[in-house]
């Protein structure tokens, strides 16, 4: 078992855990916390690496590193997992904003090792659902993410925090109840009459066009609405502005960076991969919803004035944007979304990250009360204008070609319907550079607001690194993204290909 | 057979003095009182009907001696917490009793 | 071609941006400063280089045996790829135009870096200043050699976002704040047209190459396979949008409101990117597109449309303005109207598509006079400390080389021989009277107006009467006034180039020929308008006052630019913003999440409402528990029997 690289992406946030429940000082905490994440990164760029190795020597499974372990035998449950390039991509994705979250939350008080503790477990949920192929372990690992999101919320939010906190855990319970229910259901469609059922992702997916159809309809939408509340599909995503708001910074750079994250990709692998022929009749439903998505959120991101609720809801808008593209079933969309959930996941992350330095500093989000903080901590400042610039789809930053694709790959419909979201969908662009710039120029120029912000003082080292980590992984994808385009494309196709199938 | 009716029958106006002062009683000591009616309503049940239904066996009598048992020791618990409820509230009044509630 | 050259062109203003950008604080601005302008000197010796070789090596790569001028790719790298064909590349495309946008871009470029070092000098981020510059000589220098149009669109946004940041530069000003905001998201909206515009013509075309799409533009047509949308072909509607996008960035109306406050950056960028540069890459833009542009002449016919109304109204408002750089805007917007009228008017039937030639031969002349008067003005801004003319009088004896160097641009402005902007304008006069006689002369009344604003403002400020001066006004050093001195001598010659050899449209050699007809009533006129202004601005006199009453209404609306600020700001603010965002933020937090909060309400009332039977009282669950057994027991009896 340990053989299976894939283990450590469990084990080592389980090692961390152990060592985090042995540490004395903040000092060791941190080591912990660092280490691990570096240990995290460094695997999960090995893995791709390798990966792309073995792709190079021609491997044409469609999971690599795939290897089951029995857990509970009398109802198939298994331990499964496999990678292919998405996953990869989500975990670094993780590894990542975890590593910058654990610098970001540096100072995190108080019960700091609890906070540890219970992000770290939030991790190991997040890492285990990215390389579970078995759908009950995906979605074990998925309430693992969960659950601790309520603690940390709770104890070391903001505002209003037992509110938010839940909020958030009764929504997305909610969400988990209807994917429970999809999940099994697909359990019980598995397989035909009188054979063994199975859990596994790609025994399904070989077996999913047997499955009736009338069957399929009522779990696509189970399995697509359950995820999509983790995506904040409209109208499921009034968790995210208070969740989000109340999160310490490090859990919404988690939240919005990875767990949302967990909807899209689940939206993918679990309802659209094992249910094509559903996903292609039904999709016209969800493409209204996400596509009102994406420019709700935007306009809504447009008045507002906490610089949190800005952020989530134009998170609503580009995960609107994710599912949206999803929704498109052909290989440029999906591409592109799942570009969009790389590009979001850190420009997110690295808004999140400074908009907590800057609340850390002037203890106000307020845009109203602040004002020509570039003249203060002109290196917050810069980094935040490099953050809305990858926001707003500025070239060789992530946003742009995961939208560019996306919008390449939705205009390759050619009926009224889909051209009609498309052009809405781009749309976004504009109002976005509208709500971006708004705070932008509210927030950082112009004269000073508040005399006392004068004696702030700009960026430490670990907030250097954290932000400097994220804008440089948001230019590699904004200058380099053929190598991420085909790194997902590649993987996909022979799935993607069943679907056009359809068509 | 027909004798046993003049057992059963005492024995059901037993349990159901036992109910009816259960139900209606607000005392505490009142309601374990109606509380053992029933229980040794139950138990002169166990006794008549071994002895009339399996003479030869012994079940009945042995069951009866259980619940005596039982019913002492909870008996016993049941006093010693009605007199820890009167030691705190100096009543022993169930309906008054709602401290806890919710 | 080797690619060496080409690809330095474009790396050096990179390299210098990330370089100045990164470390430009651990430096002194002097040191940057410095840099920056050497680093585009190299740029402008490699981009010569480059061009002359293109023009005149006679390399059969360039110039066929036929001499046509052939279109070169000199590099072109996968950059990302959606489908089998439709990939973006970045390349280096090397043309009659790009070769000729090259030289444009660099010198003014140049001459911007080395005024800049004494207009800026003591600047407060002098060097973020620099590292700015250099990436937005990088976005046009990357714009004009793009090889397929999604390459144009991605330095489309790198150009619109460098100047973002450098009429932002002054950032503790509310106004510069707010019209580097304005100049973005309107040039935004321009190019999500054109963004739609690009989506279409490749889903139809299933390419993004330039050389494909105008090399075979009845392909283009054919492949749209006569879709119709709402009554127009499919391919008018991606041009149209596609030409969007250019009004976005030429400013052209109703898309121009943007370009007039963008004057609150620094002068020098002014120059540069709001004269020369960027603001005629809708032009560019329109050039490069133009062969698919004629198989569908409706697209050119709004271009045309467009550009002539454009022309009138910006000519119109620039009378009436008090600051110099105002007017100076919409003389740009004037201009540049007059090249989209030029392309609108150009078909091969007509002279060779004369208008083309006449279209890019005006950009080239105009870059330099406009970049020169805006140069001029940042040395008039620098010794008055004002904007407003008013503030000014008289300064022909303090400033003689800004003086002459204005008088050149002027002239060169307005159409008078032998100066650059005679010849430029007289070939596009020639194409549209061609076309069209109305719309000829409709330009030619422009050009008069033309001629009087900017003599207007130079009586104004050289002539008039001298108001009292703090300090007594001078020239500037040299670095400020050899861009003057080069630009005014370009503008005097640049007209004699022969242009007709190296641009045309399909790359054939064209003679020019004078239409001495026309050439005269558009010089004519041209002096009117200067001797109408030079009797009205002359010295003192209240003859501004009677001539502005004498036409109030007029004179007031052109003054408030038609009151197309106000129209925005009110579709903007009250519309978008109070009618659609508002509501919307209302509705998310009041329906949508009352909707959630309600479940939760109704849950949590519900558990209060049964909590009741959960009371605790033994003797009530006795009497529950009998109840049921006896109803069971009924039930039983019943169902027994």
């Amino acid at each position: 078992m340990f053989s299976n690289i894939l283990i450590y992406f469990v084990v080592i946030p389980l090692v961390m855990l152990a060592g985090l429940a042995l540490c004395r000082n903040i000092q060791q905490i941190r080591a912990v916390a660092v280490t691990g994440s570096l240990a995290l990164t460094g695997l999960s760029i090995w893995l791709l690496c390798d990966y792309l190795h073995l792709r190079a020597l021609g491997a044409e499974a469609p999971m690599l590193y795939t290897g089951s372990w029995s857990w509970f035998g009398p109802l198939n449950i298994n331990l499964s997992v496999g990678v292919d390039g998405i996953s990869i991509a989500m975990l670094i994705l993780s590894s990542i904003i975890l590593l910058t979250g654990s610098f970001a939350s540096w100072k995190i008080e108080p019960h700091t090792k609890d906070f540890f503790l219970w992000l770290i477990l939030l991790s190991t949920g997040v890492f285990g659902f990215f390389i579970s192929i078995d759908l009950f372990t995906m979605f074990m690992f998925y309430e693992v993410a969960l659950i601790p999101m309520y603690l940390l919320i709770g104890v070391w939010g903001s505002g209003n925090k037992t509110y938010s906190a839940m909020k958030l855990t009764l929504m997305l319970m909610g969400g988990s109840a209807f994917l429970m229910l999809g999940l099994i259901g697909l359990y019980y469609h598995s397989a035909p009459a009188g054979e063994p059922l199975t859990w596994d992702l790609l025994e399904i997916a070989k077996y999913s066009d047997n499955i009736d159809l009338h069957w399929q309809y009522l779990l696509f939408c189970l399995t697509f609405v359950g995820f999509g509340v983790l995506g904040a599909m409209f109208p499921f995503h009034t968790w995210s502005p208070d969740g989000h708001a109340s999160a310490p910074t490090a859990v919404s750079m988690l939240h919005a960076g990875v767990l949302m994250k967990l909807g899209g990709y689940g939206c993918f692998r679990v309802a659209i991969y094992l249910m094509p022929q559903a996903a292609n009749d039904l999709a016209w439903i969800f493409l209204i919803l996400t596509g009102i998505s994406v420019v709700y959120g935007a306009f809504s991101a447009c008045v507002q004035t906490d610089l949190k609720y800005i952020n989530a809801y134009s998170s609503v808008s580009h995960c609107g944007l994710v599912l949206f593209a999803i929704l498109m079933l052909n290989t440029t969309a999906m591409t592109g979304a799942i570009m969009q959930m790389l590009s979001h996941g850190l420009m997110t992350a690295l808004f999140f990250a400074l908009i907590g330095m800057i609340y850390g500093r002037t203890h106000t989000r307020d845009i109203r009360e602040m004002g020509g903080l570039m003249q203060i901590m002109p290196y917050l400042a810069v980094c935040y204008v490099i953050a809305g610039m990858a926001s707003l789809g500025l070239p060789g930053l992530s946003g742009f070609v995961a939208e560019m694709t996306i919008f390449v790959g939705s205009f390759e419909h050619a009926d009224f319907f889909h051209r009609f979201f498309t052009i809405l969908a781009c749309c976004s662009i504009v109002i976005t550079a509208v709500y971006i710039l708004r705070v932008v120029g509210k927030l950082l120029f112009g004269p000073v607001y508040d005399e006392h912000h004068l004696q702030l003082t700009d960026a430490t080292w670990w907030e250097r690194t954290s932000t400097a980590t994220l804008i440089i992984c948001v230019a590699a994808i904004g200058c380099f993204p053929n190598f991420f385009a085909d790194l997902i494309k590649f993987t996909f196709s022979p799935q993607i290909f069943a679907v056009i199938g359809m068509n | 057979m027909n004798t046993v009716i003049w057992y059963i029958i005492p024995a059901l106006i037993m349990f159901c003095c036992g109910v009816y002062g259960f139900i209606t009683r607000k005392n505490m000591i009142a309601m374990l009182i109606s509380l053992e009616l029933m229980l040794n309503a139950v138990d002169i049940n166990f006794v008549v009907f071994n002895r009339y239904l399996f003479p030869e066996q012994m079940e009945g009598m042995f069951f009866t001696l259980f619940a005596i048992a039982i019913a002492a020791a909870e008996t016993a618990l049941a006093i010693a917490i009605i007199i820890n409820v009167y030691r705190s509230v100096k009543n022993v009044d169930v309906s008054g009793l709602t401290k806890m509630k919710f | 071609m080797d690619f060496v050259l080409p690809l330095l062109i474009l790396a050096i203003p990179l390299g210098m941006f990330l370089f100045l950008g990164l470390l430009g604080m651990k430096m002194s601005p002097k040191l940057a400063g410095v840099l920056g302008t050497l680093g585009l000197g190299t740029v402008l010796v490699l981009a010569y280089i480059t061009a002359f070789t293109y023009y005149f090596s006679g390399d059969p790569a360039f110039i066929n045996a036929e001499g046509v001028r052939q279109q070169l790719i000199v590099f072109n790298v996968d950059w990302l790829a959606f489908t089998q064909n439709l990939v973006i590349r970045l390349g280096f495309l090397l043309d009659p135009i790009s070769a000729m946008m090259l030289i444009v871009i660099t010198t003014v470029s140049f001459m911007v870096h080395l005024y800049s070092l004494g207009y800026m000098h003591g600047e407060k981020g002098f060097q973020r200043y620099y590292a700015f510059l250099s990436l937005f000589s990088f976005s046009m220098l990357g714009l004009v050699v793009a090889t397929n149009i999604f390459q144009m669109y991605i330095f489309w946004e790198l150009v619109g976002a460098s100047s973002y940041l450098l009429i932002g530069f002054y950032y503790t000003k509310p106004s510069a704040v707010s019209a580097s905001k304005k100049a973005f998201i309107v040039t935004r909206f321009a190019d999500l047209g054109f963004l739609i515009g690009i989506l279409i013509l490749s889903f139809y075309t299933d390419t993004f190459n330039f050389i494909d799409m105008t090399s075979n533009p009845g392909g283009v047509l054919a492949s749209t396979g006569g879709a119709t949308f709402m009554g127009a072909s499919v391919l008018t509607w991606a041009l149209v949008l596609i030409f969007i996008g250019g009004m976005g960035k030429s400013a052209m109306m109703p898309l121009h409101i943007w370009l007039p406050d963008a004057m609150e950056g620094p002068t020098p960028v002014s120059a540069l990117i709001h004269a020369a540069t960027m603001v005629v890459a809708g032009v560019y833009l329109v050039a490069r597109m133009f062969p698919v542009y004629l198989v569908e002449p409706h697209a050119l016919e709004f271009v045309l449309i467009v550009g002539a109304i454009t022309a009138l109204y910006a000519a119109a408002v620039a009378c009436t303005q008090v600051d110099i750089k105002r007017v100076l805007a919409f003389s740009t917007i004037s201009q540049i109207a007059f090249m989209m009228v030029a392309l609108g008017v150009a078909r091969p039937d007509i002279h060779e598509a004369l208008g083309y030639m006449a279209s890019m031969f005006h950009l080239f002349t105009h870059a330099m006079f406009k970049a020169l008067l805006f140069m001029c003005a940042g040395a008039l801004i620098h010794a008055v400390h004002s904007n407003d003319f008013t503030a000014m009088g008289g300064l022909r004896k303090y400033m003689p080389i800004t003086h002459i160097t204005f008088l050149v641009g002027c002239l060169a402005i307005s159409g008078i021989p032998p100066f650059s902007g005679f010849f430029s304008k007289d070939e596009i006069l020639v194409a549209v009277y061609e076309y069209s006689t109305f719309w000829g002369i409709w330009m030619t009344l422009v050009a008069g107006v033309t001629a009087f604003y900017m003599f207007r403002i130079y009586y104004r400020i050289f002539w008039w009467n001298e108001p009292h001066y703090h300090h007594r006004p001078h020239d500037c050093d040299w670095t400020m006034s050899f861009p003057l001195i080069f630009l005014a001598a370009v503008s005097i010659v640049a007209g004699f180039i022969p242009f007709g050899k190296f641009v045309t449209w399909q790359g054939h050699e064209y003679i020019i020929h004078m239409n001495w007809g026309i050439a005269g009533i558009s010089v004519a006129v041209a002096c009117i308008g200067i001797f109408f202004a030079w009797h009205v601005y002359r010295k003192e006199s209240d003859l501004p006052d009677k001539m502005a009453d004498s036409v109030h209404w007029l004179w007031e609306a052109a003054y408030h630019r038609f009151y197309w600020d106000e129209l925005y700001l009110f579709v903007t603010h009250k519309i978008i913003f109070n009618g659609i965002c508002r509501p919307i933020a209302w509705f998310d937090r009041h329906v949508v999440d009352g909707t959630m909060n309600g479940m939760a309400y109704v849950t949590q009332k519900a558990s209060y409402a049964i909590r009741g039977l959960q009371s605790g009282k033994v003797q009530m669950y006795v009497w529950i528990y009998l109840i049921g057994v006896m109803l069971l027991g009924a039930i039983t009896a019943i169902c027994w029997m």
